[in-house]
């Protein structure tokens, strides 16, 4: 009931259209305009009505969610027009189905109009053109029809010209409007004029900028209202270059909607793919449209001679064709190239006896040279995979060649089972480390994700494998790689087990892992980069050397870690308790809207400014933070390429939606009582009560030892506090689309939507939080960053996540899928481990309180543990188990 | 303004049942639509139930009473046909004041026999019998039997004379076409200003079918959208469905509307012989669906329904809460 309370623009025709913050950028059909279509013109003078209706019609198949009508023409009846039109289309329901926008500057036109439209439609416009009387008798009339307005910044004085002229007068209109005429701020549309750049004029070099700061301080001071505006005049200097001017529309668009432009009349024609736009023509556009350099126009009208036309072929270096087959394997393998190899490796199979030689000769020579550079530090891992997936096609051209002879497979340099562990679904680094692998002739078998020792441990025996490498992301697969060790040993294995994952660490491995499987040697690898060296020495001429290496040094880590432990003795959980922090609670912010609120199929376009492109382009052992990290001098050019690609995909991720989104928020009146946080229901009626732990390392005076608890006022003070929680996928469906790359044998892809959903639903946690702060909570009503101080997190309140260092208690996921209804809701569950499923999913909890802050829990005593368990009513031989990465020994 | 909005935080609200129904148990002849005012009348004005309030007050006043016995908490006046456009088919469009006027004031005064608990007049709003949205005539579908602005006067003329005759609200309803409505609100909104008085408003549309659209062909979603600019008391639907169908149209209505939800539907579908015979049981077996599910603010019965029906429906509702509205209305 009322999941989705939230204000917003609504109309309709025979159907809906709310325009919310998750939907989709609201496209203006503007083919039925008598003043901007000749034909259109043409049809009504004529009366050929049937042709009139058929352009409204073209208009809404072409995805046109709203259609304006215009009929001022000094040779037509407007308003007897407009009413036909209006009363022709009504018996149309393929038309009638969206809503109207009634446009013309003559109040006669507009009101005969409106009394034609059944559905909640658009006027366009109204403005303080003729002063306050009429704009307000108006809107009083707009308002009874029941219509939303578009209003343009237009007044006695003309047209706002300028950023402050702009904001002064969409002021004022909004001010009178709702506070005297009591119109809907939600059904307020400001048109803030959309001018010509790059017209020789130095006044308009400044145009698009004072738009783009028009619609952000809309967005930002004028709450609930929207922003349109008619985006072909921003290329007007360019007519009879559609090149340009689709380039310009659509960067117009990309910076527009960015800054806060919801709805537009725009030709879907006369716009290209932002993504597609030619790098250099972009620049040049956006460095007019950003007015970023006092030259900028006659550059772009220098380039745009160059551009006339279907400039739309690149022209792409193709001199290496000529080169000997060998030559042209290699080059394709080094420069990730799968254009030709079916061709190639088909020329080369007739050079050799044996199908077998041409992957053990120029295939293998030209993986080499990959290994090569990648160790050398002249490839990078994007690099890499691109090459190995042209290994993969070249292999799979061959096979049928190579059985049709039994010339039996190719030699591989051993033998390696790979598999992420029991209840963990974490698979992209896994995957990198098995391509990375692959490329280096070594036979990789993936059993996948979520796979039990008993199957782990069979595969290695049946398939006589030569190593054996455990990936997991989740704290909780720490245990499962220590139970894998246990019966690695009981089963009387011997071969090498390779440890690796974000949350496995060589101390980990050392103290934890290495000693439960004493007859072969665990080893942790820290990276992609380093599995191949590392795997190399296992099974390679020097191997006992380097494994009595290996045992030295975990022994050090060992003795190192049991003498570091003792010096660093924890606190007693009483007196940790006692330096709890207290928060002052007098201001607390009553949420705006309390209890659930859903989302689903968000459009995940709202969410690409959220990107923290950063930890992306760490998934792919490129360090560095973004957006530096593109010009970096050793990594910049392949960080940019990847950064191109994955660009790429993310539209076409976008605009063919591979990925479906959901999302569940809840905010809740909750109270602490110790270190628990009692959440309770709308009726008053307790929900849930969080278990949090508490820090127990020695402070320095003055610090104190937190738990999430502090963050919520007691209970005995009589105060009502707040909490929220979340959780939020952006990976649905994903799995068909990595159907599709597993069986074009395209890893590069795979792990690339699989990197970027990861990206998604953090940007999507991101935006959602930003969103409970701004509109569903409220607290921070007026805040507004940019992406890189949201990702600094220079917002008020933080958004923990169980299984996280503040609360890694995973446990409470449990609890708080509950409480949210999580898995009804999104579609997110937990596996066994508490790992959830889709794999790109962030949950978690909303704290308000501004002296909310994220810390890091660091070891706690077993007291607490049991203390903890104990509260939750659990047992401790059969929980204790979750807190092992966390308790003190 | 009316504590009616304090009432339906509080409890939900019990509508009256059918007119039409209850009248057809006295069967009356021509003369009972006649007497003392339309004796010479030239044409048969049997049927034309409106008449009843001033030819046969005594029935009209008994009706009322039966279904505040039952428990109704707001009953219809007896002005489903009101408006001098749907009596023009009788000649009677100048008799459209004294018709409205009269039947308010009856109602009124059986409301104010009963002191138990606060009792509603609403005055019903019927659709009128001509669409503003669909042309009459299929090979001229630009054409339109009746104008926004015809609308607007006519309805405007109703709504004063049922505000002169006293009722507590205003009940748009059976609404088929939304465009009529809408001029129903402007007409309302116009009453309003002039008269510087306001009553709550209730807006009921009727969904035709199971396609889930009325018959000018909106979603239940885009019929409440059109209809939200103003302050309503309540949204809801009534009429064409039972109540078993009418529930997933309901629900769209819980779950977006702000207002308070209202239904009245039918006593089921009509039989071969067109009348309603769903029981009193039967139907409050299924209001109980929208009890548990806490659809509705106010609930009672339309075509076929009678006291029985409303005295079930009353006494079930009784033990639930009423759905919560959104806190942003006044």
């Amino acid at each position: 009931m009322n999941t989705n309370k939230i204000k917003t623009l609504q109309l309709s025709g025979l159907e809906p259209l709310i325009v919310s913050p998750e939907s989709n950028f609201i496209n203006i059909g503007e083919r039925t305009n008598v003043t901007g279509s000749k034909a259109f013109l043409r049809m009504i003078r004529e009366g050929d009505y049937d042709a009139a209706v058929a352009v409204a019609r073209e208009q809404v198949e072409g995805g046109a969610q709203i259609i304006d009508i215009n009929m001022d023409e000094g040779m037509i009846d407007g308003a007897a027009e407009m009413v036909k039109f209006l009363n022709l289309i009504a018996s149309e329901p393929d038309i009638a189905r969206v809503p109207v926008m009634i446009d013309s500057s003559k109040w006669e036109i507009i009101e005969a109009g409106l009394k034609c439209i059944q559905g909640k439609g658009v006027v366009n416009s109204i403005s303080l053109k003729e002063g306050a009387a009429a704009f307000i008798l108006y809107a009083k009339k707009i308002k009874r029809f029941g219509a939303a307005v578009v209003v343009m910044a237009f007044d006695e004085q003309g047209q706002a010209d300028s950023f402050q002229r702009r904001i002064e007068i969409c002021k004022k209109s909004y001010d009178i409007l709702v506070n005297e005429v009591g119109f809907e701020p939600t059904d307020i549309i400001f048109d803030p004029n959309i001018f010509p750049v790059a017209t020789g004029m130095e006044e308009h070099n400044n145009n698009a900028v004072d738009f783009f700061n028009a619609c952000k301080w809309i967005k930002e001071n004028l709450p609930g209202a929207q922003v349109s505006g008619g985006v072909s005049n921003v290329s007007f200097s360019f007519r009879g270059n559609n090149k340009v001017r689709e380039a310009m529309h659509s960067a117009f668009l990309y910076h527009a909607i960015q800054h806060g432009m919801t709805m537009g009349i725009v030709n879907p024609n006369m716009l290209e793919v932002y993504a597609e736009i030619d790098p250099v023509l972009l620049v040049h556009v956006e460095d007019v449209l950003l007015n970023r350099r006092t030259d900028a126009t006659e550059r772009l009208l220098e380039l745009a001679e160059t551009v006339k036309g279907d400039g739309k072929k690149k022209e792409i270096d193709l001199s290496w064709r000529e080169n000997p087959v060998q030559v042209r394997l290699k080059h394709a393998l080094v420069k990730g190239l799968v254009e030709f190899i079916d061709e190639d490796v088909e020329a080369c199979r007739h050079l050799y006896d044996r199908p077998i030689e041409v992957i053990e000769g120029p295939l293998m020579d030209g993986m080499n040279e990959v290994g090569d550079l990648f160790g050398s530090g002249k490839m990078f891992l994007p690099q890499v995979v691109k090459s190995a997936r042209v290994m993969k096609k070249a292999v799979a051209y061959l096979l049928p060649f190579i059985e049709l002879e039994k010339g039996g497979k190719p030699s591989s340099a051993g033998k390696i089972i790979m598999a992420t562990v029991k209840g963990d679904v974490h698979d992209i680094g896994k995957n990198i480390v098995g391509v990375v692998l692959a490329c280096n002739n070594y036979e990789v078998i993936d059993l996948g994700v979520m796979v039990t020792a008993d199957k782990i441990i069979q595969a290695a025996i049946d398939q006589n494998a030569d190593v054996i490498g455990l990936s997991g992301l989740i704290t909780p697969s720490l245990d499962e790689m220590v139970t894998v060790a246990k019966e690695m040993e009981e089963r009387g294995l011997s071969i090498p087990l390779l440890i690796g994952g974000a949350t496995t660490s060589k101390v980990h491995t050392a103290v934890k892992i290495d000693q439960h499987y004493s007859k072969g040697q665990t080893i942790h690898v820290l990276d992609a980069s380093r599995a191949v060296t590392v795997v190399e020495q296992l099974l390679g001429q020097k191997r006992d050397q380097y494994i009595l290496n290996l045992q030295e040094e975990y022994e050090k880590m060992r003795v190192h870690h049991a003498n570091h432990y003792q010096n660093k003795k924890l606190i007693s959980l009483q007196e940790a308790r006692s330096n709890a922090v207290n928060l002052n609670f007098d201001n607390v912010f009553k949420p705006k809207n309390l209890g659930i609120t859903t989302f689903s199929d968000f459009d995940l376009k709202l969410l690409v400014p959220y990107i923290d492109w950063t930890p992306f382009f760490r998934t792919w052992e490129l360090h560095g933070k973004y957006p530096e990290i593109l010009s970096d001098e050793v990594v910049g050019t392949q960080a940019q390429s990847l950064f191109n690609d994955a660009q790429n995909m993310l539209q076409q991720i976008i605009e063919e939606k591979w990925l479906g989104s959901k999302a569940v928020v809840g905010i809740f009146p909750a109270n602490s009582i110790g270190d628990d946080i009692e959440i309770y229901d709308l009726d008053g009626g307790l929900a849930y009560t969080q278990r949090t732990l508490r820090q127990q390392t020695k402070k320095a005076s003055g610090q104190n030892n937190y738990a999430l608890a502090d963050f919520i006022a007691p209970k005995g003070k009589g105060i009502q506090d707040y909490i929220g929680g979340f959780a939020v996928t952006t990976g649905h469906g994903i799995e068909a689309k990595l159907k599709q790359f597993e069986e074009d044998l395209d890893d590069y892809s795979s792990i690339l939507l699989k990197s970027l959903a990861d990206r998604l639903a953090e940007a999507f946690a991101e935006y959602m939080h930003e969103y409970v702060r701004k509109e569903i909570w409220a607290y921070a009503a007026s805040e507004s960053l940019e992406n890189d101080e949201l990702i600094a997190e220079k917002y008020q309140g933080i958004r923990p996540a169980p299984g996280y260092p503040a609360c890694p208690d995973h446990l409470e996921k449990i609890g708080l899928f509950e409480l949210l209804k999580v898995e009804l809701n999104t579609g997110i569950s937990l596996t066994e481990n508490l790992a959830m499923l889709p794999v790109s999913s962030v949950s978690g909890w909303y704290f308000g309180h501004p002296q909310a802050k994220y810390f890091g829990l660091g070891k706690i005593s077993k007291e607490q543990v049991e203390d903890v368990i104990l509260r939750r009513g659990g047992d401790f031989d059969k929980d204790k188990v979750w807190y092992n990465s966390i308790i003190q020994e | 303004m009316s504590i009616i909005w304090k009432l339906l935080q509080e409890k939900i609200l019990i509508l009256d049942g059918a007119m039409g129904t209850m009248i057809q148990r006295y069967t009356l002849e021509e003369q009972d639509f006649r007497n003392n005012y339309f004796e010479q009348h030239p044409s048969s004005l049997k049927g034309n139930n409106d008449l009843l309030s001033l030819t046969r007050p005594d029935i009209i006043k008994e009706i009322h009473r039966q279904y505040f016995e039952a428990g109704a908490d707001i009953i219809e006046t007896n002005t489903f046909s009101g408006t001098t456009i749907a009596q023009a088919d009788y000649n009677l469009s100048s008799f459209v004041y004294e018709l409205n006027f009269a039947s308010a004031k009856i109602a009124k005064e059986v409301a104010n026999e009963f002191t138990d608990k606060p009792r509603f007049v609403a005055g019903s709003i019927g659709p009128t019998n001509k669409t503003a949205s669909i042309s009459p005539d299929v090979n001229d579908p630009g054409f339109r039997g009746v104008s926004f602005d015809e609308l607007v006067v006519a309805y405007a003329q109703q709504v004063n004379a049922l505000m002169d005759g006293g009722v507590d609200l205003l009940l748009v309803e059976t609404v088929f076409d939304t465009l009529n409505a809408k001029a129903a609100l402007f007409a309302i909104d116009e009453v309003f200003i002039e008269r510087k008085e306001q009553i709550p408003i209730m807006v009921s549309g009727t969904i035709t079918d199971q396609s889930g659209r009325t018959l000018t062909g909106q979603t239940t979603e885009a019929f409440l959208i059109s209809l939200s600019h103003m302050p309503l008391l309540s949204i809801g639907l009534n009429c064409a469905l039972g109540a078993s169908l009418m529930r997933p149209y309901l629900q769209i209505l819980d779950q977006k509307s702000p207002f308070a939800v209202s239904a009245h539907p039918n006593a089921g579908l009509p039989n071969e012989f067109g009348e309603y015979d769903e029981t009193a049981a039967l139907m409050a077996l299924q209001i109980k669906e929208y009890l548990d599910k806490g659809l509705v603010n106010i609930i009672g019965g339309c075509c076929g329904t009678t006291p029985e029906h409303i005295k079930a429906i009353a006494t079930l509702a009784a033990q639930y809460a009423p759905r919560p509205i959104p806190n942003n209305f006044s």
